[in-house]
């Protein structure tokens, strides 16, 4: 640190050589960023490049091992997320830091002085809210809030606080186009204000939309430091994954065959007071075929996957069909036997058990479905250990999962690389029917052109599959028709060339199709 | 005769109010202490002892307080720095807080105590019935409504209180606004041995004023009862207090006056009773959500 330092003019914020070591991994290693007053800079990277870890070394939520921050010329230790809001760096989380018992107001006192009184904060928090353009009721407890509402807590928090530099983590991931364009306004209004603004994000359409300059990471390295504009996507995609991704090849003409999932006017009440109630929703599904359900997160798509799968049972036996036998009544297991699979959305702890290893996890999902394959001694089952294994093994090499043993605890993958497992421990089966919800959702670029790509295939093989996902990118890359659901009411599916980004806004924002017959019968 | 009972009630449901305000912080702030019994009969001990070596009974009080409060430091020290198991910790804490208060109190056994003096308030205590109950009562009951009144205000109305309910609620957010999650764990813990001392001093100075082995008789389970029946909500825990009180009490004279309840049925009444709110409370899932920490009992190790 002896060096003198040369006071830069022109720079926010200056990183050189920033390393962090988690015991012997470098989870970020020598990296060198710089951030000028009034820009909009992004941070490109695939999951696990250490975005999140160079992030919250500049937020003071982790300590650096070696290198240097400078922050407006000087050199600055961030000590905590205390410290780095003092010098006016202000941070949303992408896995909110929200108190869900707490009042908006609460929350947002939280992180501001404690002499400012609550009620003074609240009525901040409101016109602050508004003239940026992200009402906000202070009073509402968050739990009662939805994501997109709980994200603009964190907006308008980190605004408050008049910081100089905003981190935003992800921000897009669970807005629709118009509330994503409604926060891009915000940008660029904090950024006509002269404040900067880190934006991390891996979609990349998005970051040549509205950013100056663009830090590319992979495996804990900066591999490019560039301008956006000037790329293209397939030039950014290559810095973030080190070789080209190969483009999903689309299913041309499949000829449509049987319906094989049917739902008519299904409706499941909500089982807790922030579940969603699912109502009138009906579909078809053809082999062949691949609807894609878009929606804006915790507009019933979980509540929608549970009914699909059987985790919760309906009392019209012939609400939901599978292979033209009525399912409502029966669950899971008895649906597997019928030949269908099932992907839920959270990859640890629902569809995997992370201390458990991948064979296990391959016995637990499918020991009803193949249980004479799994299982043998009749009555007392036992494990068939070489069975399960080898087919564990075969999953992982044709999904190209990458892991370190023979046979690791499902925990100590990366996203990516389970979710490929728990894709692949489904497409094994050869499923009729595979429903899946999120496929992708925070997995790496790679993964996730593969495991699209597998989809496909499965519905070009003569499969009907259903995807709920709120990326819709990878709607428009995988679907043949796509419906939309909002507060727990789907449209019809419309043909994937019928809709453009616009019209599904629309529709995500809850403005159905008037000639809807649903919209009848459930107007309030 | 209706006066005289109603006296035996406060007094009754005054230590279980102190005890059960002190873990409720305890409790907001996510830390789940099973060890208010043993806490209390610490507490119990050392007033006996501070009173019976001073003659001073306030310094008893004080003793009482600040044994309670050193007892709870091993049980911070436990389960924050060195993060072990809330649960087993806090048995183990009443385990040895039993034992190390009959050691303790080995040679106090059959020494008549000195009673803690009621302060009577002049005036307000000549209001006819309950001037007698509310205005000519020892220190204790005063800080026990001063408690409940200030730890309202505290939670409810205080920076500093809602940074604790925010710790108890998401402790991992808490730390990345850079709220001292560990600290402030501290301050709540031993905040809940303190009161339960204070619970414990009242019992072998005003309940009881003499040193019986195990005095606490299961008041600090009854403690413990009383914060999930008030739902983390002080002025619930007052009112729940007066009734498991209540309870206690009228079970002596149901046994006096002859009356076929067994007493087992009605002391096992304050923990069925809980057991019912807590089915009552848990069939509202937003009230459960917004009252209940969300971190209660969980270990924190910061990610650093």
């Amino acid at each position: 640190m002896s060096e003198a330092q040369v006071p830069e003019a022109g720079t926010l914020l200056k990183v050189r050589g920033l390393t962090k070591y988690f015991g012997s991994f470098a989870a970020c290693n020598g990296i060198d960023l710089s951030i000028a007053p009034g820009e909009i800079h992004a941070l490109l990277g695939e999951n696990g490049a250490g975005k999140s870890t160079l992030v919250k070394m500049l937020f003071g939520v982790l300590q650096p091992s070696e290198g240097q921050i400078v922050w407006q010329g000087k050199p600055a230790v961030i000590g905590s997320p205390g410290e780095a809001r003092a010098l006016g760096v202000g941070m949303v989380f992408q896995h909110f830091s929200l108190f869900e018992a707490l009042t908006v107001a609460e929350n947002i006192a939280l992180s501001l002085d404690p002499k400012i009184p609550l009620a003074k904060i609240a009525e901040e928090a409101k016109n602050l809210s508004r003239d940026y353009g992200l009402p906000l009721d202070p009073n509402a407890h968050v739990a009662d809030l939805s994501v997109g509402e709980r994200q603009r807590i964190e907006i308008v928090r980190a605004l408050l606080q008049n910081p100089k530099l905003i981190i935003l983590d992800e921000p897009t991931s669970v807005l629709t186009p118009q509330e994503a364009d409604r926060l891009f306004e915000t940008l660029f209004k904090l950024k006509a204000e002269g404040r900067s603004v880190l934006y991390i994000s891996h979609r990349l359409e998005e970051v040549q939309r509205i950013c100056d300059r663009a830090t590319v990471l992979r495996h804990g390295k900066v591999t490019g430091a560039c301008d956006p504009r000037r790329e293209t996507p397939a030039s950014l995609a290559r810095m973030m994954v080190g070789s080209d991704v190969a483009g999903v090849e689309r299913a041309s003409d499949t000829p449509l065959g049987d319906v094989l999932v049917s739902v008519k006017d299904l409706a499941v009440p909500a089982r807790t007071p922030f579940a969603v109630t699912l109502s009138g929703i009906s579909m078809q599904v053809r082999a062949g075929e691949i609807v894609a359900i878009a929606g804006v997160a915790g507009n019933g798509q979980g509540e929608l996957f549970d009914a699909l799968s059987g985790e919760v049972t309906v009392p019209q036996d012939d609400a939901i069909e599978i292979c033209g036998r009525p399912v409502g009544r029966t669950g899971i297991n008895g649906r597997r036997l019928l030949g269908a699979g099932f992907v839920p959305e959270e990859r640890h702890g629902h569809a995997a058990v992370s201390d458990m290893a991948l064979s296990d996890n391959l016995l637990l999902s499918r020991s009803t479905s193949d249980r004479k394959a799994f299982l043998s001694g009749g009555v007392f089952n036992v494990i068939r250990h070489d069975v399960i294994r080898s087919i564990a093994k075969r999953i992982c090499g044709e999904m190209d999962v990458r892991k370190s043993g023979d046979d690791p605890a499902a925990g100590s993958l990366s996203g990516g690389n389970l979710q490929k497992f728990i894709i692949g421990r489904e497409l094994d089966r050869k499923p009729q029917v595979l429903i899946v919800n999120q496929p992708t959702w925070g997995v790496d670029a790679g993964a996730a052109s593969r495991i699209r790509q597998a989809l496909i295939d499965l519905a070009r093989a003569g499969s009907a599959v259903v995807v709920i996902s709120q990326d819709l990118d990878e709607i428009f890359e995988v679907a043949t028709s796509i419906a939309v659901i909002s507060e727990g009411r789907m449209s019809r599916p419309y043909a994937a060339g019928e809709l453009t980004l616009e019209k599904i806004g629309l529709l995500m924002g809850g403005i159905h199709d008037s000639t809807s017959p649903r919209e009848a019968v459930h107007a309030h | 005769m209706f006066e005289a009972i109603l006296l035996t009630i406060v007094t009754a449901a005054t230590p279980l109010v102190i005890a059960a305000v002190g873990e409720l912080v305890t409790e907001r702030a996510g830390v789940l202490n099973l060890g208010v019994e043993g806490m209390m009969i610490m507490g119990a001990v050392c007033a006996f002892a501070g009173s019976y070596l001073t003659g001073v009974p306030v310094l008893g009080v004080l003793c009482g307080i600040l044994g309670g409060a050193a007892f709870s430091l091993l049980f911070g020290f436990l389960t924050l720095t060195l993060v072990a198991n809330q649960v087993a910790t806090g048995l183990a804490l009443t385990l040895l807080g039993l034992g190390l208060s009959g050691q303790i109190g080995e040679s106090f056994v059959g020494i008549p105590g000195v009673k803690l003096q009621p302060i009577v308030v002049p005036v307000l205590s000549d209001i006819p019935f309950i001037g007698r109950l509310l205005f000519a009562q020892d220190i204790t009951f005063y800080l026990s409504i001063a408690l409940v009144v200030g730890v309202h205000w505290f939670l409810f109305r205080s920076r500093t209180g809602l940074k604790m309910r925010a710790i108890g609620d998401n402790h991992g957010s808490a730390h990345a606004l850079g709220i001292h999650v560990v600290r402030t764990r501290y301050l709540a813990v031993m905040f809940g041995g303190a009161c339960a001392g204070l619970a414990g001093a009242q019992l072998s100075l005003v309940y009881t004023p003499q040193w019986v082995e195990n005095m606490a008789a299961g008041r600090g389970w009854i403690a413990l009862a009383l914060v999930v029946f008030a739902s983390w909500r002080p002025w619930r825990v007052l009112a729940g207090g007066y009734i498991f009180g209540a309870v206690g009490i009228l079970q002596l004279h149901a046994q006096a006056l002859g009356i076929g309840i067994p007493s087992q049925f009605l002391s096992m009444l304050p923990y069925a009773v809980t057991i019912v709110v807590l089915i009552i409370i848990s069939h509202n899932r937003r009230t459960t959500l917004i009252n209940t920490p969300a971190c209660l009992g969980k270990p924190f190790v910061p990610d650093r």
